[in-house]
């Protein structure tokens, strides 16, 4: 017991170390992909292609005053980029990023803990997490963030819905919530062709599951909440140092995690050629896929136009919602008709 | 002490703590927040009992998507804080008194047979099927209780339709 606590502990520990150091790291990555996009070079200064950027940057805002205005709620206000971190960083404890290895003669599952209710937990927690934006912007007496943090309420729970119904597809198939199951699956011949994302009805859904993540994470197009041209920065508008760095850190843990979920519903987790044989290609594999994932969302950022406000919501509602609903009578057809 | 009931403790001992903060907060946001704060609380309460799937449906759809709802229309209307809406009709106060006895001797009444039994043991290395897993709700659910299911989700749409006919303005 006291072996297995340990366990948990220096795995939640090696996973927050790595998912930090991520994040910091997605952000120069960001910059870059822009950079490329726009036929400019991004940072190049600080170390080698710019590799020492993000610690810059952190220095950078620690040193920067954190502001709390006047007249605002002031618990709320210091309690809300907290209250929009931990959801995101609580989210990853259930994703699988590797079989079983051997270490120092201890055979060590790759990933921190399984639940029953895997998917479920993590759709808790990402609708736990629409608080923070909505308690920043709320606290903050701006009526920008105000805005912001009333649009990203609305945003997320339209999303959520089509985000929900598209993962029962992948449920039906699958047949378990639990993330190292639905990985297990999918791990037919040759390593790559038992991937969800090669069954019929489950590419669409791929599609329905990745607009509505984008949505939920409030990446562009769906960036309303901190539409910069109309909200200056929408629900973090008047925060600084620190408290900014949550935010943003939650944005990208946020993009990281959505990567991932889809990952491992679609793409196999880490599933891969050889990976039976020589199980530390796991997270090898799966750091390589998330990464992918990372770029195609940024790929969106910087080459789709955001929405207007009422084509978000009519996307949401007249589109998407329905085309999930019916996505999932089509599996069931064909689940049916092939059993 | 087990680890059960030190959490047992704690997560009751914030519960409660929450939902008193709700009556004694005079604006409608902190009350909203103290209300999530129970919700989260009582999933902890139901972890610790195993029901891990009324657990994470507990946060998805009370915490999660009514209280975000909730909160939204706050915000939406802006209530100042300083004038709550209430002492229009004073002589209800003096009937809350009654009332409040009434639902305390109601629970007494529903609560003393729970408290003498006890749980039912957690099946030892079939943990799937333990009271309150997802599997035990799924099949509980579209066996034993299909008709009431079924009824329940026909309840649901007409709820819904009716939502839409009181939303809809005139000649849309």
């Amino acid at each position: 017991m006291a072996n297995l606590l340990l366990e948990w502990v220096i795995k939640t520990i090696v996973i927050l170390l790595i998912l930090v150091t991520a994040v910091a790291y997605v952000t120069l990555m960001e910059r870059k992909v822009m950079g490329w996009i726009q036929l400019r070079v991004g940072p190049n200064r600080v170390g080698p292609w710019g590799l020492l950027q993000p610690l810059a940057d952190g220095l950078k805002m620690i040193f920067k005053e954190d502001i709390v205005p006047t007249q605002a709620s002031r618990w709320l206000y210091i309690l809300a980029p907290a209250l929009s971190l931990i959801p995101a960083l609580m989210t990853f404890i259930v994703i699988p990023y590797g079989s079983e290895i051997n270490l120092f003669g201890h055979r060590v599952e790759l990933h921190v803990t399984r639940m029953n209710v895997g998917l479920l937990y993590i759709l808790a927690l990402t609708s736990v997490g629409v608080y923070g934006i909505v308690l920043a912007g709320w606290s903050s007496n701006n009526k920008y963030s105000l805005m912001g943090g009333l649009r990203s309420s609305a945003q997320m729970i339209s999303y959520e819905l089509a985000l929900g119904l598209s993962i029962v597809s992948v449920l039906l198939y699958t047949g378990s919530l639990d993330l190292v199951d639905i990985v297990e699956k999918q791990g037919g011949w040759p390593g790559h062709m038992g991937w969800n994302i090669f069954r019929f009805p489950l590419m669409i859904v791929f599609i329905i599951f990745y607009i509505a993540s984008l949505a939920e994470t409030n990446r562009t197009p769906f960036d309303l909440p901190e539409a910069d041209s109309e909200l200056v920065a929408g629900y973090h508008t008047e925060y600084s140092s620190m408290s900014f760095v949550m935010f943003q850190m939650a944005e990208y843990l946020n993009l990281i995690t959505a990567s991932s979920i889809s990952t491992t519903l679609f793409f196999g987790g880490w599933n891969g050629p050889f990976v039976g044989r020589l199980p530390f290609l796991g997270p090898v594999y799966f750091t390589v896929k998330v990464l992918a994932l990372i770029f195609m969302a940024m790929w969106i950022r910087y080459t789709v136009p955001r929405f207007r406000y009422d084509q978000l919501m009519r996307f949401g509602w007249k589109v998407l919602l329905p085309a999930s609903i019916v996505n999932i009578i089509i599996t069931s057809t064909v689940i049916l008709f092939l059993r | 002490m087990d680890v059960e009931k030190v959490l047992f403790i704690i997560f009751g001992i914030v519960a409660l703590a929450s939902a008193l903060n709700i009556l004694l907060q005079r604006s409608p946001l902190y009350g909203a927040l103290s209300l999530i704060g129970t919700l989260l609380a009582l999933s902890a309460l139901y972890m610790t009992l195993r029901a891990q799937f009324i657990a994470a449906v507990q946060i998805v759809v009370y915490a999660g998507a009514i209280m975000v709802l909730f909160i939204f229309v706050i915000m939406l209307l802006n209530v100042p804080k300083d004038q709550p809406q209430i002492e229009k009709q004073k002589g209800l106060r003096y009937l809350a008194i009654p009332f409040a006895g009434l639902l305390i001797a109601e629970m007494f009444f529903v609560l003393r047979p729970i408290r003498l039994s006890t749980l039912p043991p957690i099946p030892s290395g079939n943990a799937e099927q333990a009271v309150g897993t997802t599997w035990s709700i799924g099949t509980a659910l579209f066996t034993d209780y299909l008709l009431p299911f079924e009824v329940t989700s026909v309840l649901i749409l007409m709820a819904v339709v009716g939502a839409m006919v009181l939303a809809r303005r005139e000649g849309d």
